[in-house]
């Protein structure tokens, strides 16, 4: 019964989408306020149905019905039961209603955080989400839908959740990914409202830039998750692969990206309009682009969901009519005419537009290698694929190119600068970067030249934030009152920009100082890797909930003494026979000791075994907190709110008089 | 170009994409060509798996067969085996392809999970692997009863590849007793 009422609820949500992505519009265009105004309720009743639906699912998997479907064939009666909840969204159909279910998350949070808004962008902005929403509900309802039963013949127990997505990582990284993903859809529906109502200015900027920050800061932590988890779970202790499903995850980041900082612009000095616009559907549509890839079956990855040419036929036609749709919006009511405000070489503004410029082309960089195979493909040309040496070949140079003029950045100032007072501001940052490159490295033998390179940028980087902070506290009558002053944006500008800076000299550095070595190994035996001596204790057998496991332990000294007890295992899942590896790590914010296990060699007991030295490989993923962290605190800027309620007493003279 | 125009760009690339996207819904990242498609298994002398036997193509003919590519170091193969002992159990005769692997890991193996092969080629130096172009294991190749190889699947045998790809081809060579 449980299930026929999430999918009844599934049904009352769709029929409320196509309400708000028709009413309101309507009332919109006609102006009638009546209609304009049902948009906020109704937003919020697709929220409510959306997450009965989804309950009723979790429900279903919690309780194990294995009549239904999905339950039978992606849980088991053993699993533990947080697992048997991530299960849900382990899978197509959950992962497209998780999707759809924060999608209204985000539809409902736009209707109740913009009372302040004017009506009329409030009802074009809720119509557009509650349009995309339609789309992803009936590609549900048509084409994957969740609650299929297997009636009469219900198995006695389901086939169990695949091994490699029972981790804590894959229980919340698919829900941050697609907080990002989804996050991105209101910016796209206030770029469509503003291109709708004719009016580009400044307020629809300022309007963007907290859900933008937003959404781009979910997507930051869950792409971060999903590497961390592909770093432990995967037991090759690779972190990035350049994976088509990984860079569907990147692409919307990288454009995201893009967009904060063109918004910025926009907000602050009304440029680039027609670009921020273009960019906001871009970037949407990479987040859709992302969903046609993984579920379609036209790319071929780890992560890819069970195909089926119908849902990609199907996404493929929503997606022509979503970005096709926009893009030809665009070209009609974009102003073609560029802005009149003028900007020198030498400003801010132009640093940003050089920010945008170098992520527009990493974006498409990484659109054009993830779709290459599939061009050649189509033009039938035979079959390729594109590795990490392509990309690490075309990011190692842009990203050396960003992290210089990242720096200049926040000191500069808009409108008109002066390389003379750059140069005032910034010698001795640029001196103590310089020494810092040349002298950092040292610490680690053998000297890398590439390390250096990463520690010069990005101190360069971090000593520019410095100099500029010092300088406005400096100003203010005491440090205190300094501190006081500085705008939760700032902060944010200057937590994230920290964090870039951490995860350059991170990836970097453990990039170019990794040792790994692939032994074979017998339990008494020891090795040697990088100052640490790793001795095989013993093999035993142990078991888990729902698999049983064969475990080394691993003892790790230092000049003697213990530093770690390591325990990687080998599982074998009882209900899907799949094994696993679980790697082992001890984990230490200057270096990651990592164990993996093989298969066994011979019949002597003796292992493959594979043995890794990480330094700094945290780095990365910490920067990657602090950048999210930065994107939260700029979104909690005053500005936002305070702007709004200037704005909504006058829209609302402009209504009374219309 | 005016300033109107330009703004149709962005329209007009996309437009570009989703065709390209289209064609490849329509194509299969997992389906790779096989040179040796209507051609017959290249020659082999190589001993069975388990036994001091040699083997040769030959012995190979006679029926339909599947050819299954396998090692014990992959792991999608012990993912696919489930399936192709309940394969074996419908009376599909499927020869197995050790390679580069260890044979007595591999007779381990097959002692642990059952064995669904009529009998295994062990090819412990992959030198028939490389004259047959495997890209890696699991592959599954159909052999016509003289030994032909009609159809090559790159990755896990499940019901859906099956039942999609080899049954329907398979159905067909043994109808004809196996040659067209």
């Amino acid at each position: 019964m449980i299930p026929e009422i999430g999918h009844f609820a599934l049904i009352i949500a769709l029929c409320l989408a196509l309400i708000l992505a028709l009413v309101p519009a309507w009332g919109a265009w006609r102006g009638n306020s009546v209609a304009m105004a049902l948009a906020p309720g109704l937003a919020v009743g697709l929220l409510v149905f959306v997450g009965i639906s989804f309950s009723c699912l979790s429900s279903a998997f919690l309780q194990d019905d294995f009549s239904v479907k999905l339950v039978a064939s992606h849980s088991n009666s053993l699993l533990p039961s947080v697992y048997k909840f991530a299960a849900v969204w382990g899978n197509h159909e959950g992962s497209l209603l998780l999707w759809a279910l924060i999608l209204s998350l985000w539809t409902a949070a736009v209707a109740l955080f913009s009372s302040q808004l004017p009506l009329l962008v409030l009802s074009r902005v809720l119509s557009v989400m509650g349009a995309v929403a339609l789309g992803f509900l009936s590609f549900s309802l048509i084409t994957s839908n969740p609650f299929t039963r297997l009636l009469p013949a219900a198995p006695a127990d389901g086939s169990d959740l695949n091994p490699l997505l029972q981790d804590p990582g894959l229980i919340i990284h698919p829900p941050l990914l697609y907080m990002g993903y989804v996050g991105f859809s209101v910016a796209f529906a206030f770029a469509i409202a503003a291109l709708l109502g004719g009016r580009l200015d400044a307020s629809w900027a300022r309007w963007s830039r907290p859900w933008t920050n937003i959404a781009w800061a979910f997507l930051t932590l869950g792409i971060m998750l999903g590497s961390w988890w592909a770093y432990y779970e995967l037991g090759w202790g690779g972190w990035w692969f350049w994976d088509p499903v990984e860079n569907a995850s990147f692409m919307p980041w990288l454009a995201g990206t893009a967009l904060i900082h063109s918004l910025a612009a926009t907000e602050k000095r009304g440029l680039f309009k027609s670009w921020t616009v273009l960019l906001a559907i871009f970037t949407f549509s990479l987040s859709l682009l992302g969903t046609f890839l993984v579920r379609s079956g036209v790319l071929t990855s780890v992560h890819a969901f069970a195909t089926d040419p119908a849902r990609g036929m199907f996404i493929l036609v929503f997606l022509a009519v979503v970005v096709g749709g926009s893009l030809t919006l665009y070209a009609f009511r974009a102003p073609a005419v560029s802005s009149r405000v003028s900007f020198g070489w030498v400003s801010r503004e132009s640093l940003l537009l050089c920010n945008n410029v170098v992520f527009l082309v990493a974006t498409l960089t990484v659109l054009f290698g993830t779709l290459f195979p599939l061009i050649v493909d189509a033009l039938g040309l035979g079959k390729v694929s594109v590795g990490p040496p392509y990309f690490n070949a075309v990011f190692v140079p842009l990203m050396a190119l960003l992290v210089p003029l990242m720096g200049l950045g926040p000191v500069s100032r808009w409108k008109r600068d002066a390389v003379e007072r750059w140069r005032g501001e910034l010698a001795i940052p640029a001196v103590v970067a310089v020494l810092c490159g040349i002298t950092l490295p040292l610490l680690h033998a053998p000297y890398n030249i590439w390390v250096a390179l990463a520690v010069l940028l990005s101190s360069w980087l971090v000593l520019g934030l410095a100099r500029d902070l010092w300088q406005r506290l400096r100003s203010a009558s005491s440090p205190g009152q300094g501190l006081a002053r500085l705008t939760p944006g700032y902060c944010g500008m200057l937590i994230a920009h920290l964090g870039f800076a951490a995860c350059v000299v991170g990836i970097v550095a453990t990039s170019q100082y990794s040792v790994e070595h692939d032994l074979k190994m017998s339990p008494g035996d020891s090795r040697a890797l990088a100052g640490y001596e790793f001795h095989f204790v013993e093999v035993v057998q142990v078991r888990g909930p729902n698999f049983v496991a064969d475990e080394a332990r691993f003892e790790v000294t230092r000049d003697g003494v213990l530093v770690a007890s390591l325990s990687p295992q080998k599982r074998r899942y009882s209900a899907s026979g799949s094994v696993m590896t679980e790697a082992a790590i001890d984990p230490d914010l200057f270096r990651d000791l990592y164990v993996a296990m093989g298969e066994p060699v011979g019949s002597s007991g003796a292992w493959a075994i594979r043995l890794h030295f990480k330094p700094l490989v945290r780095w990365m993923w910490l920067g990657a907190i602090l950048m999210a962290l930065g994107a939260f605190t700029a979104a909690l800027d005053k500005r936002y709110r305070r702007h709004r309620e200037a704005v909504h007493s006058s829209s609302e003279a402009v209504l009374r008089g219309t | 170009m005016g300033p109107r125009l330009k703004l149709f760009l962005p329209l007009i690339l996309f437009a570009l994409l989703a065709i390209t996207l289209f064609r490849g819904l329509g194509l299969d990242p997992n389906e790779l060509p096989s040179a040796l498609i209507d051609r017959p298994l290249p020659a082999f002398t190589l001993p069975a798996l388990g036994q001091t036997q040699m083997l040769s193509a030959a012995d190979l003919t006679g029926q339909p067969a599947l050819l299954n590519v396998w090692a014990t170091w992959c792991v999608s193969c012990r993912v696919e085996h489930p399936y192709l002992k309940q394969l074996a159990q419908q009376g599909i005769p499927i020869f197995g392809l050790n390679y580069k692997d260890d044979d007595s890991a591999a007779q381990r193996w097959l002692e642990e999970l059952g064995d669904p092969y009529r009998f295994n080629i062990a090819d412990r130096e992959g030198t028939l692997g490389l004259d047959m172009g495997v890209y890696g294991a699991p592959e599954t190749y159909l052999l016509d009863a003289r030994g032909v190889v009609r159809y090559r699947h790159v990755g896990v045998v499940d019901e859906k590849v099956w039942q999609m790809f080899l049954e329907p081809l398979y159905l067909e060579l043994s109808k004809g007793n196996g040659v067209p």
